[in-house]
């Protein structure tokens, strides 16, 4: 019983972090109806670009490790967006109106060539990160039952709820919410009542990519190591965990990242870690099969 | 000197392909005026339409909408969201285009927008509860208010815009156009599939908008109860081209007019005998 709670914890922490990067997958597909592949890459950066901003804080913050967190956090958001931004210019908006195939492929491209970029830059080697928090708490719960959470784990859950409490307010009570969700469900009217649509798509990239920035870092922070090839992986869970939840639907891309976090460390404790990933990719297959339209989203009625 | 119409349309041509759906039209609107625009299916009012709001963009000719002000701005170099922005035109669809999963108040605030983002700085001042976005959020939410009531919304204000009835949807649609502040409000067949005491109803919302809003309204429209109701000008086009321009009355007499309408007659006399 100890044992099955204490990977509930682990999967749930996974699962947010999946959680957050399956919020970009949905966003974007919400709003013009394409699969970023690139997406997985920005994580990849993110995580990056943490390593590199916090290492280089942290020699200069004096022995502050949250100051130096925190202001990696923030340089990470900030580069994950540029280039969230960078990529739906360059890559994705000259395509609109193009056939759905072709951003597609052009997603494939730049997924492709962020990872040579950073294979390029960084080397082929994965890279260390000496754990940054240590510690945690453990609950004792009655004889022989007590469930130990590490300080990490903590960090990692109260920054994705928060950011995910965050995005939910802002797509429901802001004006760019509001035009977000106006572009979703007909593009063409909001730009007939004066919303600059390419604006609200550059600010859903800008936003999905910094999320993911934000779960690029807490990977690093939690496993420790990173190469240039993370991106691929994760960007293909949370994937599976944005269409498990029903993609296009941003309550539906939590749960999926939930009860994908849940279902890897599960299987890893009770059956094979070397076949957990197939286990992952099992639900997929078994979603599109038997319900296309996820656990929290509409059926797709085409729309002309 | 009299001030410009409204809008000038000068030698508008549109072509798809080969077909031209509209061929060297010039006509004018007026402010305070109802312009009809009527003509058989196929005759290129809804590509006019989709000129005039940017959908599509015309290979020759001109489309100047004249402010109060006096600038005179070209719609057809415009990009759509700019025209609904800066020029100020605003429009209805024959297929009524809600936005259906946002309630009846969002869909009047999401026509706010631009107000709204200029007092947000792009949301930074919404997220931090600054008082100017407040203030201009309050503003936006009394215009929604009001045209709620125009258009008598008001109790259903938080229901979601696709389970409206389809009278009510019609009505909204309007009250979203008007909440744009628009100079020139365009209707595509607006009373298509409403009952008589509906399109009474829409009758007297529209000339209420000429009249106290003082800003221009073109209407596409096949029912010729609305269109000789309310209307104060009817322009007549017919495969792409304007065949007749006037008063209702003077429309309703014009033989070019009955015979587009009724097509060609075995003997001239039939249509000169008939009513109209």
């Amino acid at each position: 019983m100890e044992y099955f709670f204490q990977q509930v914890i682990n999967g749930l922490t996974l699962g947010a972090i999946y959680g957050l990067i399956a919020l970009g997958y949905t966003m974007v597909y919400g709003i013009i109806g394409m699969i970023n592949f690139a997406h997985g890459e920005i994580y990849m950066l993110g995580a990056f670009i943490s390593l590199v901003a916090f290492l280089v804080f942290s020699s200069i913050s004096g022995g502050s490790v949250a100051l130096a967190l925190l202001a990696a956090l923030l340089v990470t958001m900030v580069f994950t967006a540029l280039w969230g931004w960078v990529v739906e210019r360059m890559a994705y908006r000259p395509l609109r109106g193009a056939p759905r195939l072709a951003p597609l492929i052009s997603a494939i491209g730049v997924s492709i060539l962020l990872q040579n970029f950073v294979q390029i830059a960084q080397g082929a080697r994965v890279k260390p990160l000496p754990p940054v928090i240590q510690g945690g708490v453990t609950l004792d719960l009655g004889a022989a039952f007590s469930l130990s959470i590490s300080w990490l784990q903590i960090v990692i859950f109260v920054l994705t709820l928060t950011l995910m409490a965050g995005f939910t307010w802002m797509i429901a009570r802001t004006s760019l919410g509001r035009a977000q969700r106006a572009t979703e469900q007909d593009m063409k009217m909001a730009a007939l009542l004066g919303v600059n649509v390419d604006r609200v798509v550059s600010a859903t990239f800008v936003i999905g990519a910094a999320l993911a920035g934000v779960a690029g870092m807490m990977v690093t922070l939690y496993y420790g190591v990173i190469d240039f090839y993370i991106g691929f992986l994760a960007g293909i869970k949370a994937f599976t965990a944005a269409v498990l939840g029903g993609i296009g639907s941003l309550p539906g891309a939590m749960l999926g990242g939930l009860l994908i976090g849940l279902t890897e460390s599960l299987w890893s404790a009770y059956f094979s870690i070397q076949y957990k990933d197939v286990a992952t990719f099992a639900i997929l297959v078994g979603v599109l099969l038997f319900r296309p339209s996820g656990l929290l989203g509409r059926p797709d009625v085409e729309k002309v | 000197m009299r001030p410009p119409p409204l809008l000038e349309v000068d030698g508008l041509t549109m072509r798809f392909g080969g077909l031209s759906a509209v061929s060297d039209l010039s006509f004018s609107a007026g402010q305070g005026e109802i312009t009809a625009v009527i003509g058989p299916n196929g005759a290129g009012k809804t590509t006019l339409f989709n000129c005039i709001t940017g959908f599509y963009r015309p290979q020759v000719g001109r489309l100047s909408l004249h402010h109060p002000d006096g600038a005179a701005l070209r719609l057809e170099r415009m990009a759509d969201h700019v025209i609904a922005r800066k020029a100020r035109v605003a429009r209805t669809f024959q297929n009524i285009r809600l936005f259906p999963k946002m309630s009846v108040l969002e869909n009047l605030i999401v026509a706010q927008h631009r107000v709204l983002m200029a007092a947000s700085v792009f949301s930074l001042a919404g997220l931090l509860g600054l008082g100017r976005y407040r203030r201009a959020e309050r503003a936006a939410i009394d215009l929604a208010r009001h045209w709620l009531d125009r258009t008598g919304l008001t109790a259903f204000a938080d229901v979601e815009a696709g389970s409206l009835p389809y009278g009510h949807q019609r009505r909204l649609e309007i009250a979203r156009a008007m909440c744009t502040r628009p100079l020139l409000l365009c209707l595509d067949e607006p009373a298509a599939g409403l009952n008589p005491r509906e399109s009474g109803d829409l009758n007297h919302l529209l000339q209420g908008i000429r009249d106290e809003e003082k800003i221009g309204l073109l209407l596409i429209e096949h029912d010729m109860s609305v269109v000789m109701g309310i209307s104060d000008r009817v322009v007549v086009l017919d495969h792409g081209s304007l065949i007749a321009e006037g008063s209702p009355a003077e429309v309703r007499g014009n033989p070019a007019v009955i015979r587009a309408y009724l097509g060609e007659p075995d003997e001239p006399a039939a249509v000169l005998g008939g009513e109209g």
